[in-house]
């Protein structure tokens, strides 16, 4: 017998059961076609300015650090300002992601390479599908638009989000993938971000930077 | 069949232990790191309570369901693309390993943080094999320099000091200045950062474990601080998974419950920096992540628990919260377990690995306080399947003849509470005269095990039954 056979073999042995029960085989494809909820925290319903106000403090509490723009246009000049206020090179790495693309980087004296990151990038620049406000998370999906390196590798990770993309809980940022990619899929990569890179495992002590951002910055446009 | 265990060896592991200074030392960063945090974290989420109620009533509905629940993510994950192997036991598993590293032309894997790849000793397996395996989680990469088992699920090198980290950096990374200052854990993280760094651009296969199988989408989901874990899989051309059967959750929204506990009752964080969803390969137009996507689900006898008293086990998501507040944990620390599980998850989950003839010692090593059952974020009854064991061991004769003479006299006893009462109340009425008021014995017959390390308080003149007795008639206390 294969070791999968074997494996589900000795499961069921243990539990009692065939695998052809029609009540067992009715109680799975109703949970993970309803996919109740469960609990769900207070903290997060909540809407308009609140939600923002509890993203921006989780996320700082996390050790973000936040911009806020009326527009997508006001993007570049943002994120410009940022890099001169660190000190940091007028260069950036970014990918295909159109909103991204649209902006005016050309009113920046920014240097901009677009695709994956190899290792040498100091500042990479992403657009998130949307932030949860419960735990000031981001949340970011693979792809050419904006690729999965870009989260890790360089020493900065500066993400754009739009405030509408916003939700208070999880369940939310959930229905919306679903709605993006449909019930039951999921695209190759979903990072959910919370703050700067960080470790304890010397002594406890909790230091930034470990081996991704030691800066993560979140630029949200407002509307 | 798993790696070596030294259980056997408790006791005498506890001793050295309690008399390593460094060790000692370390530990202390136990009691200080974690158990503040987490009371923090706690308090400032109401729900907490009714989470943790939540997350065990799917874990059990999950355990009562897992077959189905494993064939529907299998197919999922190789729907996405994606290939499932399992693995009857870890032997099994580390040659599915192997084979797929060879497969695949591998010379460097590098590894984000796996318990799994722990208990089936891979590493030693995988070198032996001419596969280099780099540990890239800090903690992991500093004791696997050491040659060390980690001592902690989530902390692994939390026994040591920064000056055996530095001491072991020097040893090691010897193309680096020899003057330089490694005094600050700071610097130790930059240097580490640096080396590894390269690790993760040279790797040609990543491995890491998973803390939750998804089977709604086919999913693994990796919780890191660091971000080992990310560039691990991202940058290879193939991400391995190793999981064991009890991980998969039914859907997205039974995941979210159990990540509003994690990361809150392990290190009292509100949420984990990176939270990562794997599901299959880079699909076309991908410009980065892994060509190839296989996930390795274990068995290695988790199910024989199910049905069985120590069913309830499998509900743990490996959030070290029992040892972070368990008084011999912080005693002894996690190296004199034995083997890879420490403290009390792995006071009742190591027996079930290896057997209770070998690690019998573990579950008799706790005083019963009960902080990590209070602590669970799943509500495992650590206490009470600890209990078991020690029953499992004496119904198979595998306790010392002393002590099995000493519980067979207490149980004559037991039996006859007349007897009983009259023959505690002798022997308190005795102790408290040869005590004569000074209130403690530094030595006693029969009990030179306690009074070598302690003194005994000595008894005050009454036993517990005649204090509670005089207590209900004066009307107090009783309710």
């Amino acid at each position: 017998m294969s070791a999968r056979a074997d494996v589900l073999a000795a499961i069921r042995r243990s539990i009692g059961a065939t695998g052809t029960e029609q009540t067992r085989i009715m109680a799975v494809d109703d949970r993970l076609e309803r996919a109740p909820r469960g609990v769900v925290p207070q903290r997060g319903q909540v809407s308009g300015e609140d939600r923002l106000a509890l993203f921006r403090k989780m996320a700082e509490y996390a050790q973000a650090s936040i911009d806020e723009v009326p527009s997508p246009a006001e993007v570049p000049a943002a994120v410009a300002s940022y890099l001169r206020q660190h000190n940091l090179p007028a260069t950036l790495r970014m990918g295909e992601d159109s909103r991204l693309q649209a902006m005016p980087w050309g009113e920046t004296a920014l240097d901009i390479a677009t695709g994956p990151s190899a290792g040498q990038d100091l500042t990479g620049l992403s657009h998130a599908v949307g932030g949860v406000a419960e735990t000031g998370t981001l949340a970011l999906t693979s792809g050419a638009d904006n690729p999965t390196t870009l989260n890790f590798l360089p020493d900065n990770h500066i993400v754009v989000v739009r405030e509408a993309d916003l939700s208070g809980d999880y369940e939310d940022l959930w229905r919306r993938l679903r709605f993006a990619h449909g019930k039951g899929a999921m695209p190759r990569t979903v990072n959910l971000v919370t703050g700067p890179s960080r470790s304890g495992d010397i002594e406890q002590t909790i230091l930034l930077g470990a081996h991704g951002p030691r800066r993560l910055h979140i630029v949200i446009v407002r509307g | 069949m798993t790696v070596h265990s030294t259980s056997p060896q408790f006791k005498a592991n506890a001793t050295k232990a309690l008399n390593d200074v460094q060790l000692q030392k370390a530990l202390g960063n136990v009691k200080r790191g974690f158990i503040d945090k987490r009371a923090k974290a706690v308090a400032n989420l109401p729900e907490f309570e009714a989470l943790r109620n939540s997350a065990r009533d799917i874990k059990n509905h999950v355990l009562a369901h897992l077959d189905l629940y494993l064939e529907r993510y299998a197919a999922k994950v190789e729907e996405a693309g994606g290939h499932v192997h399992f693995a009857r036991d870890a032997s099994e598993a580390r040659q599915i390993v192997l084979d797929l590293c060879r497969q695949l032309g591998a010379r460097t894997v590098t590894k984000g943080k796996t318990m799994i790849a722990e208990e089936i000793g891979l590493n030693p397996f995988l070198e032996a094999a001419g596969v280099r395996p780099v540990e890239t989680d800090l903690g992991e990469y500093i004791i696997q320099l050491r040659g060390e088992m980690p001592s902690h699920i989530i902390a692994p090198a939390v026994h040591l000091t920064k000056e055996q980290v530095a001491g072991d950096f020097r040893r090691v990374h010897t193309a680096l200045d020899k003057e330089r200052d490694l005094t600050e854990p700071v610097t130790l993280l930059t240097e580490a950062r640096g080396v590894l760094r390269q690790e993760f651009l040279a790797a040609d296969v990543g491995i890491t474990g998973a803390n939750f199988l998804i089977a709604e989408t086919g999913t693994s989901v990796i919780v890191t601080n660091e971000g080992n874990g990310d560039l691990t899989q991202t940058l290879p051309k193939a991400h391995i998974v190793l999981a064991s059967i009890e991980k998969v959750v039914p859907t997205l929204e039974d995941a979210t419950q159990f990540l509003r506990l994690l990361a809150r009752s392990a290190t009292g964080q509100e949420f984990s920096v990176y939270t990562t969803f794997s599901t299959g390969p880079r699909r076309a137009g991908d410009p980065d992540g892994p060509e190839h996507y296989h996930v390795v689900i274990l068995d290695n006898g988790r199910s024989s628990m199910l049905g069985t008293e120590f069913e309830e086990m499998l509900r743990c998501i490996r959030c070290g919260a029992c040892m972070n507040h368990c008084p011999v944990y912080h005693a002894v620390g996690g190296h004199a377990y034995g083997w890879v599980y420490p403290g009390p998850m792995g006071a009742v989950l190591t027996p079930s690995l290896i057997g209770v003839d070998k690690a019998g010692h573990l579950p008799n090593a706790s005083t019963f306080c009960g902080r990590c059952e209070s602590v669970c974020p799943v509500k495992i009854p650590l206490p009470k399947l600890m209990r078991h064991w020690r029953e499992r061991e004496f119904e198979r004769h595998l306790n010392p003849a002393v002590q099995r003479g000493g519980l067979g006299v207490w149980a004559y006893f037991a039996r006859r509470p007349r007897l009983y009462r009259l023959a505690t109340g002798l022997a308190v009425r005795a102790m408290a005269l040869v005590d004569r008021g000074r209130g403690r014995f530094s030595r006693l017959p029969f009990a030179g095990g306690w009074t070598r390390y302690r003194d005994l308080p000595a008894p005050q003149g009454a036993t517990f039954q005649d204090q509670w007795k005089a207590r209900r008639q004066a009307g107090g206390g009783a309710r």
